[in-house]
């Protein structure tokens, strides 16, 4: 019986081992300007 | 660290670390929120006697479902540690002295005269200007000449309202799209606008070199008229709802955001959302407001109440609008699960102050656009650069971990840590939390995720 269903994320450990570009969007640089999210961001070298 | 809660139809078990996300029946949830305090003989005692009187839970069910938690957490995709800290700086260190965006303050005034505005009717507290096309010039060269290897550079035409100062914005374009190629940059222009001067040159204009445009609408008329109005107090909406319609209309599928700001006056703001998708929008991203304490504009305890649950509904009715075919987006619920920022971004905050700037329109250079108007905070200008190190540096170390309140919050890789001027402006330090803030976002997080297990799993 499956009790529990994974879904699809990146590998947040993983992504430690290349990641760090630095050119994704600045998180501020778009709709909100009075918050700070970074989930909706997308990775530019992926 | 693990988060547990049950929204929609789900329960959710996010793994903070890894990132992972699992979507688990009753009795796995259970041992889940269990797996860490109690033994293995503890936890399927405790599971047999709650699930007594269940026949369709056998204790063989009990056993098979610790094992596949057992499972996860062998595979690093639960109770994974956080190991993160020491390279929490490590990305603004790499990119030290870096500027890759800037909001340029083009018009320090505003056709409109919202009370509710963080930006004092776009004057920022201090007197009415418009930047010259010298000062913008001279911006540009400065973040060209500060941008290293960034090939990307990010600009947010800002006010105030923008469109009165729209042949400088023009203006500056065309200096900017003149000199990318030889400097090796992509210019990423934006324009955040009250739309009272949106006409047709403005849209062609918007359409052919801005990748998105932000345009302020709060949803109904009557709550929109009651902040958005003239110097004469007349209402806007009835003038720039259609300028808004006919803009992303010719918009041809490119980025937009209808955004609204949410006040006392309409913590019940899915009606505003419903009322934006009625007109024919359908990328939306509404705010709460920010302003001082006791502003009456403010969000009370009781509509904070009413905004968690407005946030709930939201997500029940985009899934629902997914089902009629009338899909749309909202900022905030805006998540890429499988492509996000990697963990370096995660953990490095805002980038305000450091690869961000504003500029003021005579050139003075600000952490932010909310910041403007603080002389404390007043960085240099674009002709000296950065010469107050001592606040640079004060942005250069707001990380997640220099939150201590963020270490035990599950939700700290989704906001980096927060917003640095709403937790000064809350606390009186930038590395403070804005507490109100933070359980809207944690709201908006979960409900995010829930609708993006719902799609993923294609329900």
């Amino acid at each position: 019986m499956e009790h529990i269903k994974t879904i699809e994320t990146r590998n947040l450990c993983d992504s430690a081992k290349n990641g760090g570009c630095g050119e994704c969007q600045t998180s501020c640089q778009s709709a909100c300007k009075t918050s700070c999210g970074i989930a909706n961001q997308k990775c530019e070298s992926k | 660290m693990i988060h547990q809660y049950k929204l929609g139809d789900y329960n959710i078990v996010i793994d903070v670390c890894s990132g992972s996300i699992h979507v688990v029946d009753e009795v796995a949830y259970d041992i889940i929120g269990l797996f860490e305090q109690k033994s293995r003989e503890d936890i399927l005692l405790a599971m047999e006697e709650k699930y007594a009187d269940r026949s369709d839970i056998s204790k063989e069910d009990i056993a098979e479902c610790y094992a596949q938690v057992q499972g996860l957490k062998d595979a690093g995709k639960l109770f994974m540690p956080d190991n993160f800290a020491p390279m929490a700086g490590k990305l603004k260190e790499k990119t030290a002295g870096v500027v890759k965006a800037l909001c340029l303050h083009v018009a320090h005034t505003c056709n409109l005269n919202c009370s509710y505005c963080f930006a004092s009717q776009g004057k920022y507290h201090g007197d009415r200007a418009v930047m010259s096309y010298e000062v913008g010039k001279q911006a540009l060269d400065f973040l060209i000449a500060n941008s290293g290897t960034r090939r990307n550079l990010e600009v947010d035409f800002f006010g105030g309202e923008p469109l009165m100062n729209f042949q400088v914005v023009k203006d500056l374009v065309a200096y900017a799209r003149s000199i990318e190629k030889e400097k090796g940059k992509n210019f990423r222009f934006t324009l955040t606008t009250n739309g009272v001067l949106v006409d047709a040159e403005v849209i062609q204009w918007a359409n052919r070199e801005c990748s998105n445009v932000v345009l302020s609408l709060d949803g109904r008329k009557e709550i929109h008229d009651r902040f958005r109005v003239d110097y004469a107090g007349n209402g806007s909406w009835e003038k720039i709802v259609p300028k808004f319609q006919k803009f992303v209309e010719a918009r041809g599928g490119k980025e937009y955001y209808m955004r609204g700001t949410f006040t006392h006056a309409n913590p019940d703001f899915l009606k505003d959302i419903e009322v934006m998708l009625e007109l024919g929008f359908n990328e939306l991203s509404m705010e709460p407001v920010v302003c001082a304490a006791g502003d009456p504009s403010g969000l009370t305890e009781e509509d904070m109440a009413i905004v968690m649950d407005q946030y709930e509904k939201l997500a029940e009715l985009m899934l629902q609008k997914d089902k009629e075919g009338k899909p749309f987006t909202f900022y905030h619920y805006m998540i890429d699960l499988s492509g996000g920022p990697c963990i370096y971004k995660r953990i490095s905050g805002c980038g305000s102050g450091t690869e961000y700037m504003a500029v003021t329109p005579w050139g003075d250079l600000y952490p932010c656009h909310q910041f403007v108007g603080e002389e404390r905070f007043k960085l240099g200008n674009i002709w000296d650069g950065v010469t107050n190190t001592e606040i640079q540096n004060e942005f250069a170390a707001c990380n997640v971990y220099a939150h201590p309140e963020c270490r035990d919050c599950w939700a700290r890789l989704y906001c980096s840590g927060g917003c640095a001027a709403n937790a000064y402006h809350a606390t009186g330090s930038v590395t403070g939390v804005y507490k109100d803030g933070c359980k809207l976002f944690c709201k908006r997080m979960e409900c995010a995720i829930m609708v993006a297990v719902a799609r993923a799993l294609g329900e």
